[in-house]
């Protein structure tokens, strides 16, 4: 019950772009058409999901035990960026297709912060496990995709919309970002 | 490019907010009042001159093949002494800007600028540059953290204006989307003329 509380809260009420702001620039930046943005967040749930796993073992059995919390920002960085290159490098070797299909979003995923914030905040949270705080990268992760892809297909029909000219590009898909954020915090009270 | 072009440019030609479109993370995430804005842009400032700083000094040192990892580790070194200096001094500043002190660490904005300008430029160039950025940064934050302020609870750096709840939504996300997309539009305008 725990885990599908966590799921829901982070799909839908406090969903990490909507709700957190956190990923805007691959939200912005590849959410232009719908394929990239599938291709994107599958790369973002990957990646997530391990370094979340990662930067937890790490917090737990190193800088806790020997008091090193200070250096929490700077390791969890260097492993998220060494993480990237290393999960590129299997993934090249071990499935092609998958490579071919994630390959150039994975670089770009070191500077995404959704992904260092949500490994920071699983770390800050402190009953969460290693179980718990999987279920949560998984279920922000998912809640990343869902919106993404919801954006990006909203931008596909806004091509084909005649916009005042001044607001053509991305003032426009900010309003629209707004409006769906403005549907989503009607989730809000769920949990 | 003479010294005072260089700090203009990232004060409106170059915005990295309404612009470049870097930073946008905390630009809408921490904006829910100016005061929250001009904390988050001169935090953000900070970093951003002490990283650009120390990049343009070791410049020469630094083997190319290594370069991003260790500006990120001299850009976390900076965000964690900000981090730790911001919880002791300012508690309450720091609880509200929350994760996204961690974060200017994967600000495009700081990486952008040790790798675009000063890793090739002299350190003074490379001071003014950080400023000029910087503030265009911190005043992008404080007009976006400023507007939404007011429209949504009529006050600014937290004096009363109105004393009526107005477009609450404007604190709240949607309203960070919306302000920001109308603030680009309104750049776009004035910089057209």
């Amino acid at each position: 019950m725990e885990y599908i509380i966590i799921l829901i809260s982070a799909i839908f009420v406090n969903n990490i772009v909507l709700a957190k702001f956190l990923g805007i620039c691959p939200f912005v930046g590849v959410s232009a058409k719908t394929d990239t943005a599938v291709g994107m967040s599958g790369a973002v749930m990957f990646v997530m999901t391990i370094a979340t796993i990662i930067t937890w073992l790490i917090k737990t059995y190193i800088l806790e035990v020997y008091g090193l919390q200070f250096l929490e920002i700077i390791s969890f960085i260097l492993v998220i960026s060494s993480l990237v290159q290393l999960v590129e490098i299997i993934l090249k070797k071990v499935s092609p297709p998958l490579f071919q299909a994630l390959g150039i979003y994975l670089p770009l995923i070191t500077t995404n912060c959704a992904i260092l914030g949500v490994a920071i905040e699983a770390s800050g949270t402190t009953d969460f496990g290693l179980l718990h705080s999987t279920v949560f990268a998984i279920a922000n992760a998912i809640g990343f995709g869902l919106v993404m892809i919801l954006f990006a297909s909203l931008r596909e029909h806004l091509d084909l919309v005649n916009v005042p000219k001044g607001m053509r590009g991305v003032p426009a898909a900010f309003i629209v970002a707004g409006i769906l954020a403005l549907a989503f915090m009607g989730f809000s009270g769920m949990v | 490019m003479n010294q005072v072009q260089n700090f203009t440019k990232g004060l409106f030609k170059e915005n990295p907010v309404f612009v470049m479109m870097l930073g946008l993370c905390p630009a809408l995430g921490v904006t829910t009042s100016a005061i929250n804005g001009l904390g988050m842009g001169l935090a953000t400032t900070f970093v951003l001159l002490m990283s650009n700083i120390v990049v343009s000094i070791i410049k020469n040192a630094i083997p190319p093949k290594v370069r991003i990892p260790s500006f990120i580790v001299i850009i976390a070194s900076f965000v964690t002494i900000v981090d730790l200096t911001m919880n002791a001094y300012l508690p309450s500043l720091h609880k509200e800007l929350g994760l996204f002190i961690p974060l200017i660490v994967v600000n495009c904005l700081v990486m952008g600028r040790a790798e675009g300008f000063a890793s090739k430029n002299n350190t003074l160039s490379s001071i003014i540059d950080a400023l000029g950025m910087g503030f265009g940064f911190a005043i992008a934050l404080t007009i976006l953290g400023g507007v939404r302020e007011i429209l949504g609870s009529g006050a600014i750096f937290g004096v009363s204006l109105v004393d009526a709840d107005l477009m609450l939504a404007f604190v709240l996300a949607p309203g960070a989307f919306i302000g920001l997309g109308y603030l680009i539009a309104i750049h776009r305008a004035i910089k057209k003329n």
